[in-house]
C-alpha cells in the first residue's frame, strides 16, 4: 500500500494566498494536506488491507484443509503467505528509517570525522539534554509534534501517533545527502519538521503504518529503546494536542 | 553576535556573523543570506521553545539562521 508518489511536477495554479511554511510543501499543491483526521483515515486503510491480505491467504488454506488433509502443503503455503506480507510491509516501515551512523570517511577521513564532529555538535544544541541521550545512544532524534511523537533519522522519519498505539513509518530525505555529514542530515529533517510538521509529513511519503510491535521487530536492536520512549512520551501526551502542552521527556 | 551558517559537506560553514549596531556586517549578511537563496537553499530560524519559523528574508534580530538544503520524500 504505496503512498503517494510525487511524480513529474504539474504546474501550480494562480494561488493569490500561498501556503505558508515549508517551501517543500508548496510545491507539493496536489497533494492533500495531512492532518490527524486524515492520518486516522490512512491508518484505518492500512488496518483493512493487512487483514484483507491475511483473509485473502488464509481462507484458501482452511478451505483447503476442510477438503483434504492432503493438501496441507499448499494450505501452509497460503499461511505462509498470509503472515509474510504483512511481515514484509512492516520490516520495510522499519527500514525506511537509517539511525545516525558513524562519518564515512572514505579518502579523506579525517576531513570527514571533523565534519562529523561539527555536525554533531550543531545537531546537540538543536535538541534538549535527554533527546541528545537518546540519539547517542539510539541514533534517532525525538521530536514532540502536533500530529505525534517523531523519531528522526538520517533518512526517514517514523511517527508514533498520540495514544502510542499505531506507528507511521515515512520516507524522506535531505536532497543531495550524500556530501553531507550524517547528524546534518537529521538536522536538515529536524529543521524542516519543526518549521513545518504538516508540511513535513505532506512531503514525506508514508510507507506504512500499524502496530508498534510490527516496526519494532524490524528496527536494529540498538534503535528500539527510541521507539519505547517516544511511546511513552505519545501515550503522556495523547489527552493534549498542543505541542508546549506535553510533557517534557525529562519528565517522563 | 548573530550568525548566518550554511549545512554542508564541513558540517557548517559560517557565512556571515553580525551585530545590531554594526552596518557593514549587516549588510554583508544579507547580501550573503540573499545569495543562498538564490542558490536554491532554504532559511529557518531555531527558536528557543524547541520550534523553526521559515523564513525569506534575514531577521536581523535572530542570534541564529540556518541554511539548509529542501528534503523530499524518499
Amino acid at each position: 500500500m504505496p503512498g503517494a508518489k510525487a511524480g513529474a511536477k504539474p504546474p501550480p495554479p494562480p494561488d493569490p494566498h500561498p501556503r505558508p511554511g515549508l517551501e517543500e510543501a508548496r510545491a507539493l499543491w496536489w497533494r492533500p494536506e495531512v492532518t490527524a483526521g486524515e492520518l486516522a483515515r490512512q491508518g484505518r486503510r492500512w488496518t483493512v488491507w493487512t487483514a484483507w491480505i491475511a483473509i485473502v491467504f488464509s481462507a484458501p488454506g482452511a478451505i483447503l484443509l476442510v477438503v483434504s488433509p492432503l493438501t496441507l502443503p499448499v494450505a501452509l503455503g497460503c499461511f505462509a503467505h498470509a503472515w509474510l506480507i504483512p511481515w514484509l510491509q512492516a520490516r520495510r516501515g522499519a527500514r525506511a528509517v537509517v539511525p545516525l551512523r558513524d562519518a564515512d570517511g572514505g579518502a579523506d577521513a579525517a576531513a570527514a570525522a571533523e565534519a562529523s564532529r561539527v555536525a554533531l555538535g550543531l545537531l546537540g544544541d538543536l535538541v534538549g539534554h535527554r533527546e541528545r541521550e537518546l540519539l547517542a545512544e539510539t541514533g534517532l532524534a525525538l521530536e514532540r509534534g502536533l500530529l505525534g511523537v517523531w523519531l528522526v533519522g538520517e533518512r526517514g522519519a517514523l511517527m508514533v501517533r498520540p495514544g502510542g498505539r499505531r506507528v507511521d513509518s515515512w520516507c524522506v530525505t535531505v536532497g543531495e545527502p550524500e556530501d553531507l555529514p550524517p547528524a546534518d542530515r537529521i538536522a536538515h529533517l529536524l529543521l524542516a519538521l519543526r518549521e513545518d510538521e504538516p508540511g513535513f509529513a505532506k512531503v514525506a511519503n508514508l510507507g506504512f503504518s500499524g502496530a508498534p510491535w510490527r516496526v519494532r521487530r524490524g528496527l536494529p536492536e540498538r534503535c528500539r529503546p527510541a521507539l519505547a520512549e517516544a511511546r511513552r512520551a505519545a501515550r503522556v501526551g495523547a489527552s493534549t494536542v498542543s505541542r508546549g502542552a506535553l510533557v517534557p521527556i525529562d519528565e517522563l | 553576535m548573530a550568525r548566518l551558517i550554511r549545512l554542508d559537506r564541513t558540517g557548517h560553514t559560517t557565512l556571515a556573523e553580525w551585530t545590531a549596531d554594526d552596518e557593514s556586517t549587516r549588510e554583508a549578511a544579507v547580501e550573503a543570506f540573499r545569495r543562498e537563496l538564490d542558490r536554491g537553499l532554504l532559511a529557518s530560524v531555531p527558536r528557543a521553545d524547541g520550534s523553526a519559523d521559515v523564513v525569506r528574508e534575514l531577521p536581523l534580530d535572530a542570534e541564529l539562521v540556518v541554511l539548509r538544503r529542501p528534503i523530499a520524500g524518499g
